[in-house]
């Protein structure tokens, strides 16, 4: 298995966050990815909506299922990314680049405290990879 | 335990099942139902033989009188409308009559097939760009469409005209309440919106028989930022404009009119439509058509992550299999017919009940209270109570209309199908007239 990518924070919901000027990258891991399978659409926030830490985000659903998406901060969304809901197979594709989800402001830094490192997590997938 | 010739497991099988699970005995895991509530006693006749058992049956079934036994003037929901023999033949093939519903769709090409093209009649009939598979009914597709529209519209209350059918009515409180949403009924020449509300909610024609304004109400609907769902009778689109052409969201219809027989009121499939924006939200499966690696036209099962065999308690409706052969029957019978035999139908159902309802109204001490356009009901104010009027026609080898006089004075709802004979209609006309002196 692939390591995770050092500068991002993960949830255990599988969503990956990343910090730019100042504001939050949203998207969901290449575990997350590899085990829902062929990605066909998401349900996301429009801009403007208000989420806190670990509400529900939106859908992903793929020819497998359905999973729900949880926000890993608080804050407001600023941007959502057409690409992946026009072509969601982008997200396959490219989890951590052009896969990214949606742009939120962030309302309070230290809940990043909170979120896992890439080492947990992927001491998080590992184990349930044995499961 | 006694031994069931059924049941293949030996005493030995079932001790080693118990010890793999930690589990005393097998009464231990029914622990949780109290003792005085296992195994209560059933009040039960002796078992019968085969023979005595049709004599029974047969007993009890020569005590319904069935609406192809004599004149039937009775609707309400369920309709008595000609099958063509090709219904019954195609779905009784043991193919299509036998399968659960496809866990491994893909397999089931034929099945597929027929469903693809359930959905594709249904787009045509109701003006709509997308369908599922079908429901379990009309009553359910409509309560379905409405908790659609709740979480579509982000709304928690559903308007829906006190004249859609009051079974229908039942149906969508029932869902309501399990999903925490309110129902307000309302008049329909005094609907008023709120901004709480989901969707109007509309049957047409309605439960009367009589053609709602839908334009006027669809206009409503989408003022106050409302769906506007309406629930058809399918066999009235043969004649009518399809709720597409005048704004509505989401179509449902009870399908029993389209090639199923009554059968004590089921089973029977809903349909269920809408526009493909709402693809998403929309409850149930479909079927969708492509194309395999070798370039052969492919049906696959789509939309079935959202189902409750999947997604269990958050799946979008807990509608799980559907009433395939019902709507397979459908299907047929749509085929059988197509536009052009649909529209003569529906004519029939028309004029006859025009001619019908005449004739009654010119009978003394009889009329029609209700105004407007009817398809294929309408009501009748009787001289006397619909109830005694209905014990006589009965006496006289005629099955009379339903008993509305809760809602309207004395009032019967009738209904005339392409089944009545100018004859049955004239024998109607005739026994009102003398019951009604």
């Amino acid at each position: 298995m692939t390591e995770s990518p050092k500068d991002l924070k993960y949830t255990r919901e599988h969503e990956w966050v990343r910090l730019e000027d100042g504001a939050a990258v949203v998207g969901i891991t290449d575990y997350a990815q590899e085990q829902l399978g062929d990605l066909v659409y998401f349900d996301l926030p429009e801009p403007g909506t208000e989420l806190r830490q670990f509400e529900k985000l939106g859908e992903a659903e793929s020819v497998k299922a359905v999973s729900d998406l949880f926000a890993p901060l608080s804050g407001e969304v600023i941007e959502v990314n057409e690409s992946a809901r026009e072509s969601p197979e982008i997200v396959n594709s490219d989890p951590y680049g052009e896969g990214w989800l949606v742009r939120m402001s962030v309302a309070d830094f230290s809940e990043l405290e909170k979120l896992l490192t890439a080492e947990e997590y992927d001491a998080l997938i590992a184990a349930e990879s044995e499961e | 335990m006694s031994r069931n010739p059924y049941v293949p497991n030996t005493e030995e099988d079932r001790r080693a099942m118990l010890r793999v699970i930690g589990a005393r005995s097998v009464d231990e895991l029914f622990d949780d139902i109290p003792a005085q509530h296992r195994d209560p006693p059933l009040d039960l006749p002796p078992p019968l033989s085969e023979i005595e058992l049709r004599r029974e049956l047969s007993t009890l079934a020569a005590r319904n009188r069935p609406a192809g036994e004599m004149p039937c003037f009775l609707g309400a929901g369920s309709y008595r409308h000609f099958i063509p023999a090709v219904v019954n033949h195609i779905i009784s093939r043991g193919e299509f009559a036998t399968p659960y519903t496809p866990y491994q769709p893909e397999v089931s090409q034929g099945t597929l097939q027929t469903i693809f093209e359930f959905q594709s009649l249904v787009c045509e009939l109701t003006g709509m760009e997308v369908a599922n598979a079908g429901m379990y009914d009309g009553a359910s597709a409509l309560a379905e469409a409405c908790l659609m529209a709740a979480s579509i519209a982000g709304r928690d209350r559903i308007a829906l005209l006190s004249t859609a059918h009051p079974h229908c009515q039942d149906v969508v409180r029932t869902y309501a309440a399990g999903r925490g949403l309110g129902v307000d009924v309302m008049e329909p020449e005094a609907v008023a919106l709120e901004g709480g509300h989901a969707c109007l909610a509309v049957q047409q024609p309605n439960f009367f028989g009589y053609l709602e304004d839908a334009r006027s109400l669809g206009e409503a609907a989408r003022a106050n930022g409302s769906l506007y769902v309406v629930a058809v009778d399918p066999i009235s689109l043969g004649l009518f404009r399809p709720p597409g052409d005048y704004g509505a969201d989401i179509v449902v219809a009870e399908g029993q009119p389209l090639g199923i027989p009554m059968s004590f009121g089921g089973p029977y499939v809903g349909l269920f439509a809408t526009r493909e924006r709402y693809l998403r939200r929309m409850p149930g499966r479909i079927v969708g058509r492509t194309r395999d690696s070798e370039g052969r036209t492919g049906y696959v099962l789509t939309l079935q992550a959202r189902e409750q065999h999947i997604r269990r308690e958050r799946a979008t409706s807990n509608i799980s299999s559907n009433e395939q052969l019902a709507a397979l029957a459908v299907t047929v019978y749509l085929c059988a017919l197509g536009p052009q035999g649909l529209r003569r139908v529906a004519e029939h159902c028309y004029r006859k009940s025009q001619f019908a309802a005449a004739a009654i109204a010119s009978l003394p001490g009889y009329s029609l209270p209700l105004r407007g356009t009817f398809f294929k009901e309408f009501v009748v104010r009787c001289p006397r109570p619909p109830q005694t009027i209905n014990a006589a026609l009965l006496e006289r080898g005629i099955i009379g209309g339903l008993d509305v006089s809760h809602r309207i004075e004395n009032g019967m709802l009738l209904c005339v199908t392409e089944m009545n004979t100018r004859g049955e209609i004239d024998s109607l006309v005739a026994a009102l007239e003398e019951i009604g002196r």
